[in-house]
This record gives structure tokens, sequence and C-alpha cells, in this order.
């Protein structure tokens, strides 16, 4: 008796650590960014790590360490892909949670789910081959590999993480709201614009914000496609290296303990961040919209 | 009257499109590498190790590579991730620190990949002195798809009904062995379809493994778990943009694109199958 007493608080407290682990390891990560990071500082000024344009670690002499370029390119990338992933995105999660007959339903949901599967490399490989020359040939430059190919890359690559939660979220809206408004006599587009889509409004933002947390985070997708120039970009037509892409190229060359090094982790920590940030939106905006249901 | 009933089908018209050019994004991913790619997959090619600077050859020890990596990666994030989903379901108490846990899953869940590299170099590599290895690896992988494994997992455990723990419980069984014999079994295909989708999002990964132990090339295979390994997400990277002849070695990239999109789907369909078979048992 007394054995399987000893033997019930052994089991609860092996659980009980395996669920404490993830708390863990999500804070390990942020303090060895952290750490490692700041050990950046002792070569470089603040200022100039986050308000300088030029990044050139291994200049003889007289390295830079601004990483302002690549926070921007990393920034318009990821609009890029918003501008296209958002209006294709919910609209066609409106449809299959709203339009799409059940049996249309069941055969797009799990292509949805083979898109999200493709790896991100194998993206970045047709971002070479195919995408990358037709934006050549399109807007008549020299190449494709810019900043347009890795957003529209990018766009598809968080396209299945806004498809399947903001469908989740519109065929979450209660029936009534639905028709009660059929009874009114609006119709369906009515519905789905006045009613359906508003109602559901919080779930979508949450979906887009994790369609961005998503964009922001991809590194092989805009390392292969985006031609990685290290500069201030202008344009959409201009080359661009993101943060991702940065932390991709470098970190294998770099040589252990040098400012180099630790600059790394300091732009791994700023990545962090941003995702970190974006994802908290999504969980206030969710944990509101559950609290505004009951 | 009839400008509402133009705007009702442009509107409606407008969805079905958008859902349209969904379908067809996957479409010409998956036409353009199935049709350039097949012609250069075959049995040598699956079977062979790359030559000639790998101009010529095959991609043997990416795919066992690939394969390795993933093992490591089932054995160490399953059990931790299905035995998390536990503590959640059965026997977290809602309260700060079980949405502690929650939010940092969820959190987990949108690191970028990259992080956990760096990551996975700090604790693994250096840290732990495993080196850049199969091992080093496959846990990094493992702690990128832990979240996975735990969300898809309590799922599963949450589908299971209440009355099968209570009875347990009321023939005298303890909570451990109403778990173990009533409420596993029957949460075990749901787990293995959520572990199967999450290993094959690890198997096509490839900035955690960039510098955890994935090697550009190694004239034979890893023989222990502290060696280095090829990698099939790594060996595409490498054919499409550092290798020296890159228009040359065209064809196999292509051709490695196949096997690794080929693998991913394969997962990816098990699990699919596997999930609507369970559907129409319940």
């Amino acid at each position: 008796m007394n054995f399987k007493k000893i033997r019930e608080k052994g089991v609860y407290l092996f659980f009980f650590l395996t669920g404490i682990s993830v708390v863990v390891l999500l804070t390990g990560i942020f303090l060895m960014l952290f750490f490692n990071g700041l050990k950046t500082f002792r070569d470089v000024r603040f200022i100039d790590f986050f308000f300088g344009t030029i990044w050139n670690p291994s200049a003889y002499g007289e390295p830079s360490y601004g990483i302002l370029s690549m926070v921007v390119s990393t920034f318009m990338v990821t609009l890029g892909a918003m501008l296209i992933a958002i209006p294709l995105g919910i609209g066609t999660a409106a449809y299959i949670a709203d339009i799409a007959s059940p049996k249309i339903r069941e055969t797009l949901k799990p292509i949805i789910e083979i898109l999200a599967g493709i790896p991100s490399v194998a993206i970045g490989f047709l971002g070479i081959v195919l995408l990358g020359p037709l934006v050549a040939r399109t807007f008549g430059l020299s190449s494709g590999l810019n900043a347009l190919n890795g957003s529209i890359l990018l766009a598809v690559m968080s396209l299945p993480t806004i498809i399947s939660v903001s469908e989740d979220a519109i065929r979450a809206v209660p029936r009534d709201y639905k028709e009660a408004s059929y009874a009114l006599g609006a119709s369906r587009w009515t519905t789905l614009v006045r009613v359906t889509l508003p109602a559901a409004f919080s779930g979508i933002v949450a979906s887009v914000m994790l369609g961005i947390g998503r964009a922001i985070g991809e590194t092989m997708t805009v390392l292969m496609a985006t031609g990685n120039a290290i500069a201030m970009p202008h344009g959409f037509f201009d080359s661009v290296r993101t943060i991702t892409a940065t932390i991709a190229i470098e970190l294998g060359e770099v040589p252990y303990g040098t400012a180099h090094y630790y600059a790394l982790f300091a732009i791994g920590a700023v990545l962090f961040l941003m995702s970190f940030g974006v994802n908290l939106v999504a969980e206030l905006v969710t944990a509101k919209y559950r609290e505004g249901k009951v | 009257m009839r400008l509402k009933r133009f705007r009702e089908i442009f509107g409606i018209g407008l969805l079905s499109l958008s859902a349209v050019i969904v379908v067809l994004i996957l479409c010409v991913i998956i036409f353009d590498i199935t049709t350039k790619g097949s012609g250069v997959v075959s049995w040598e090619f699956l079977v062979d190790f790359p030559k000639e600077g790998m101009t010529r050859g095959g991609i043997f020890p990416a795919i066992i590579g690939t394969i390795f990596v993933t093992i490591i990666t089932t054995i160490f994030s399953i059990p931790l991730g299905v035995s998390a989903a536990i503590y959640l379901s059965e026997y977290a108490k809602e309260g700060r620190l079980t949405r502690l846990i929650r939010t940092s899953i969820r959190n987990l869940a949108g690191v970028p990949s990259i992080v956990y590299g760096l990551f996975g170099v700090v604790l693994f590599v250096q840290g732990l002195h495993f080196g850049t290895s199969v091992l080093s690896a496959g846990l990094t992988l493992g702690l990128l798809t832990l979240p996975w494994i735990i969300a898809t997992s309590e799922e599963a455990l949450k589908t299971v009904p209440q009355s099968y723990r209570e009875g347990a419980l009321a023939l005298g069984a303890t909570k451990w062995q109403s778990i173990y014999s009533n409420v596993l079994p029957y949460a075990l295909p749901g787990i293995l379809t959520g572990s199967i989708l999450g290993l094959s999002r690890a198997a096509g990964e490839t900035a955690p493994i960039l510098f955890t132990g994935v090697a550009f090339f190694l004239p034979k295979l890893p023989g222990s778990v502290f060696d280095q390994f090829m990698a099939l997400p790594y060996h595409l990277y490498i054919l499409s943009t550092q290798h020296h002849a890159i228009e040359q070695v065209r064809p196999l990239a292509y051709g490695t694109a196949l096997v690794l999109v080929a693998l991913v789907f394969m997962m990816n369909l098990t699990a699919i199958i596997l999930r609507y078979k369970l559907r129409k048992k319940f």
C-alpha cells in the first residue's frame, strides 16, 4: 500500500518536472541570448549597434556593428509578405469556413496542411529557380533575388498559419449570429462581411500575428531568395539581408568569443524579442476574445 | 437590387478565387519539383554517394543522415512532449503555474528556428561538449518540435471521455494506473498523428542544424551519434547556392528537392490518413 503511494508521488513528480521543463526551456533560451548578446556591448556602443546602418564586423581596423539595415530589411519583407498573405489567407479561410460544401472543406484542409509541411528550403529553392527568374523577367531586372521575391515566398510560408487559425475563428462564430442576420433579410455576402467577420475579428488578428511571427523568423527562404546584399534597402527591387539570414551566414565562420560572435547572439535576442512581442499580441487578443465570448 | 446581386456574386467569387490561388500555389510547387526532379531520381540516385565534387552520383548519405537525426529527435522529444502533455491534461490544476506553462508552450512555438540553432550551439555543442554531431542536431530539433508535440498530444488526451478515467478510479485503481490503462491507449493514435506531423517538420528543417552538426560533404556514413552527418535539406541548400558549379548540378538539386518533399509528404499523408480513420472510429 505504501509502495503504491510512493509510486504515485514519484509519477506525479516526473510529469510535473516534464511540464515545467517548457518554462525552463523558454527562460533558458532568453537568458542564453541575453547574456551572450550583452557581451557585445563591451566593444560596441549601444547607440551604434541599434542605430548604425553599416554592418561590417570583419572590416580591418574599424569594424562596424549597425543592425538598422537588417532590421528594416526584415520588416520590409514581412510587410510585403503580409500585403499578399493577409487578403489571400482571410479570403481562403472565409471560403473554407463559410462557403465551401463539407466535401470541398474536407479536401481543402489537408491541402493547406500539406502546404504548411513543405520545407522552407524547398520554397527557397523554387525562389531561386522558378520565381526569381520570373520576377526578373517581369520587371526587367538583372536578378530576381530581391525583397519582392522573398516577400512572395514568405507569403506562401505564412499562408497556412493565417488560413487555419482564421478559419477556426470564423467557424467559432455562433450560428445564431448568422441566422439572425439572414432572418433580417441580409444576403450571404452581407452577413459574412457585416456579421461573421467582425465577430471573428480578434481570432483573425491573432492569425495575422502568428503569420507575421512566421515571416519574421523564417530563415532558409530569405537566405536563399533575397540576394543577401547588406545595405539599407530602398525598395522591393533591392536585394536585402534579414536578421535571420545574417545569423545563418555568419555564425559558421566567426571565431568563438569575439565581439562578432557575441553580436550574432545580440541580433538573435532582437529577433527573439520581435517574435515574442508578436506572439504576445496574439495571446492578448485571443485572451480578450475568450473573455468576450463567455 | 441589381447592384446588390452583382456585389454578392463578385464577393463570393473573390473568396473562391483566393482559395483557388492557394491550391494553385501548392500545385505549382509540386508540379515543378516533380516534373523536373523525376528524371533524376532513380535507384542509383537514392543509394549512391555523391561523386566528383557532388556533380554526379546520388544522395544516399543525405537520406540516411536525415533519417538518423530524425530518430534522435523522436527518442528525445516524444517521451518528453507526451509526458508534459499528460501533466497538463491529467494532473495540472488551473492556476498561475499552469497558465505560465501554456504561455511558454505557445511562445516556444513562435521562437524562430534559427534561434533554436543558436541555443543548440551554446547548450549541446559547447556546453555539454557533444560537438557538432547527430546528437546535438537531433536534440536541437527535438526542442524545436517539443511545443508542437505537447499541444497535439494534449488535444488527443482531452478527447478521451472522462468516464474512462472514472471507471478505473471507481474500481480502485490509482491515478497513474487509470492513466496508463484507460487513457493512454485511447489517446495513442491521436498522439501518434500529431507526433508524425511534428517530426515531418523537423525532418525538413535546415536552420537549426546548420551549426549543430550537419556537414557539407562526408565520404562515409556517420558511425555514431557523435559524428557529423549530411542531411537532405542542407544538401539541397548547398546544391542550389553554395556549389561551385550551380548550373551544372541543378538537376541534382531538383532530384534532392523531390526526395525531400516526397519524404515529408509521405509522413504528412500517413498522419492525415491515420487521423481520418480515427475520426470515423469515434
